[in-house]
């Protein structure tokens, strides 16, 4: 087990080697930066001042090796737009995306798992009928419409709710919800079918044949290597919530990543793009390692030698 | 008179499926008495997987069950026997599937596997149970047992995994054995040695084994009785010896047609092809299933109810056109 978890760390370290050179290249990648940065109109000398003040005319392995060297102590650079270390106007950002996601995801595990698991017990009883049901809608509805009508209903007409912003804990109850419901289907279905497959085979069978009550069955036996597809699901489905979404920020007025990376898109603010396309790259490595290893805690027959 | 442990009569299994009922096991009267290997034979699909299904309340939700008589373990299982035998299962009767690979779970130490009935059931803690599953894993000749339970099952062979589900199987002392095909995913050599652990765990534990095979050479080898399986019914049941020396029903005989000598058939030989195909087993059939097949059919063949002849012994064969005593082939 610690060899095939060392494993892991090792395959996700050169991930992540390969990943930092990949957005570090992303600053060449719409030509020279030093013209980017003097912009549009600017002289042949400011952008030759330019590129000896960031340092662009040394040897690109030093660059990348400063770089990086400054991203490990935190130093991910100055906005170009708004001449501040990307640092400070990511971390006002991200806390806001983190507990969106967070937030959204456990809700949407905590409503998938049971609902697939009851669902898949009586395939096309009314149980599995309503899953069906929640969960086309959800993946039918688009999310702006959906958010919006939530605002209109419970912020508008009820008033429950602010209508929009994160300055209190309540502004996060619609949208956790509504991007929650739009996670929650896959992971559902995959529960279910996982639970399906799993209560067809043998060893379910044989478990029954022992004597052990339909609880035993479908917690130990069946439930550990149904949820095996869903841990690897799970993981990619939490990185995509923490990347922030577009949609759900700009409808709920919420000041997260994913609207941050898209005005600095528009504002062709690259370090700010570079140092968020690093920073979920890294999440994603770390997240599909963890599932990777959770799958082996579960199955034995992943971690190799037994 | 031998004790009998099991007693069903009349046992009917339908499924409902797309196509209308499917009557899979139609009227099957079955005992298994203590010391008996008792064989059920039948080309595949005849119904005798379900039949073992029923005997141990794990048929799918959507088949139903009736009999007109099921007694097992001192109960009365006619009505309910589903929800009943839920409570017999690990301790009265157990049972052994055909694939060894897929009848173990994957994930769960083999210790945990052979101890969570007994747990449960008899209330035992882990170092009793522990205890229990050494000794069982020994007598189905696993070495070094007590280092073998915290391994996963992907670390044995087929014919290990066998031995190891048998002994899953008599962790709860049961005295009524049933095994599905249980040599016919492994290897010819391995094969004879389970069956041959089989038959030596059912005389030294004075087991009742119901052993269902499509193998005739696994009947030559380990059979006290043999109950032949036909669309649904067992069409002719009687010792061993007898039924190999003089087959009754005319579809025992075209099984064992091509077999030169009875009793020493080759292991592995599989039921040799009869002309003709088996009946569907939607909605309900009139007279004997086997009539179109046969070289003796008629048309009276095609009447209700078939008639069964029988003696004493417990031989019994359905068929219009035997009777028992009749010289045979
Ligand atoms: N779960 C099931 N659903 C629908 N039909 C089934 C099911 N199990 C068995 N059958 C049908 O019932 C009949 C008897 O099956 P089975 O008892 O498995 O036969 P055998 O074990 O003798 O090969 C077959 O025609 C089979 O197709
Ligand atoms: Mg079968």
């Amino acid at each position: 087990m610690l060899a095939f978890i060392a494993k892991r760390l090792v395959v996700a370290f050169c991930v992540c080697v390969t990943v930092s050179a990949i957005s570090f290249a992303l600053m060449f990648l719409s030509g020279d930066p030093a013209i980017a940065i003097a912009g549009a109109g600017g002289r042949a000398q400011d952008a030759e001042a330019i590129r000896i003040a960031y340092g662009f005319d040394r040897p690109l392995i030093v660059q990348y090796l400063d770089w990086v060297g400054s991203a490990l102590t935190g130093d991910l650079g100055q906005s170009i737009y708004f001449n501040i270390p990307v640092s400070e106007i990511i971390g006002n950002r991200i806390s806001v995306t983190m507990w969106l996601g967070v937030l959204s995801f456990l809700l949407a595990l905590v409503v998938a798992v049971p609902l697939g698991i009851a669902a898949a017990l009586r395939p096309n009883g009314w149980i599995d009928r309503i899953a069906l049901v929640l969960a086309v809608t959800g993946q039918a509805i688009p999310s702006f419409w959906l958010g919006l009508m939530a605002i209109v209903v419970f912020g508008v007409w009820y008033g429950w709710v602010p209508i929009s912003g994160a300055k209190t804990w309540q502004g996060f109850i619609l949208p956790v919800i509504v991007l929650s419901y739009y996670a929650m289907p896959a992971m559902m279905r995959i529960t279910r079918s996982g639970m399906i497959d799993v209560l067809a085979t043998d060893y379910v069978r044989a478990a029954r044949a022992k004597g052990l009550p339909m609880r035993v069955v479908i917690f130990r036996h069946a439930l550990r290597n149904a949820v095996l597809p869903l841990v690897s699901l799970a993981a990619v489905q939490l990185g995509l919530l923490l990347s922030g979404s577009i949609v759900i920020e700009s409808v709920f007025a919420l000041n997260g990543l994913g609207r941050l990376a898209w005005e600095s898109l528009l504002r062709s603010d690259l370090p700010v793009v570079q140092a968020i396309i690093l920073i979920l790259s890294l999440l994603y490595v770390a997240l599909t390692t963890f599932a990777d290893i959770l799958n082996a805690v579960l199955d034995p027959r992943l971690r190799g030698a037994n | 008179m031998t004790e009998t442990l099991l007693d069903v009569r009349n046992l009917r299994v339908s499924l409902k499926t797309d196509r209308g009922m499917l009557n899979a096991v139609r009227g099957v009267d079955l005992q298994m008495k203590r010391g008996q290997t008792l064989c059920l034979v039948g080309e595949s699909g005849c119904g005798k997987s379900l039949t073992a299904m029923a005997l141990m309340g794990l048929l799918p939700r959507y088949a139903n069950i009736t009999s007109d008589c099921f007694d097992m373990a001192g109960e009365d299982l006619t009505q309910k026997p589903q929800s009943k035998l839920a409570k017999l299962r690990g301790r009265d009767v157990a049972m052994i599937f055909q694939d060894p690979t897929s009848a173990l779970n994957p994930t769960l130490t083999v210790g945990r596997q052979l101890t969570e009935g007994v747990m449960r059931s008899e209330g035992l803690d882990r170092a009793a149970a522990n205890a229990r599953a050494v000794e069982m894993l020994d007598r189905v000749g696993i070495s070094n047992p007590e280092a073998r339970l915290t391994q996963y099952p992907h670390a044995f062979s087929g014919g290990q995994r066998q031995r190891i589900m048998i002994a899953s199987a008599l962790m709860g002392r049961p005295r009524r054995l049933i095994a599905d095909e249980p040599t016919t995913a492994l290897d010819v050599t391995i094969q004879a040695q389970i069956l041959r652990l089989l038959g030596e765990l059912q005389s030294t534990l004075g087991l009742s084994l119901l052993l269902i095979t499509h193998d005739l050479g696994v009947v030559a080898s380990i059979a006290t009785d043999v109950a032949v399986m036909y669309a649904g019914r067992i069409v002719e049941q009687a010792p061993a010896e007898d039924l190999f020396h003089a087959p009754q029903h005319p579809y025992t005989r075209g099984l064992l047609r091509a077999i030169p000598v009875p009793g020493v058939t080759p292991r592995g030989s599989e039921l040799p092809a009869i002309a003709g195909r088996v009946p569907g087993l939607i909605g309900e059939m009139r007279g004997c299933a086997f009539r179109d097949r046969c070289a003796l059919g008629s048309s009276e063949c095609a009447s209700d109810p078939v008639p069964r002849h029988g003696d004493d012994a417990g031989r019994f064969v359905e068929c219009f056109k035997v009777t028992p005593g009749e010289a045979t082939q």
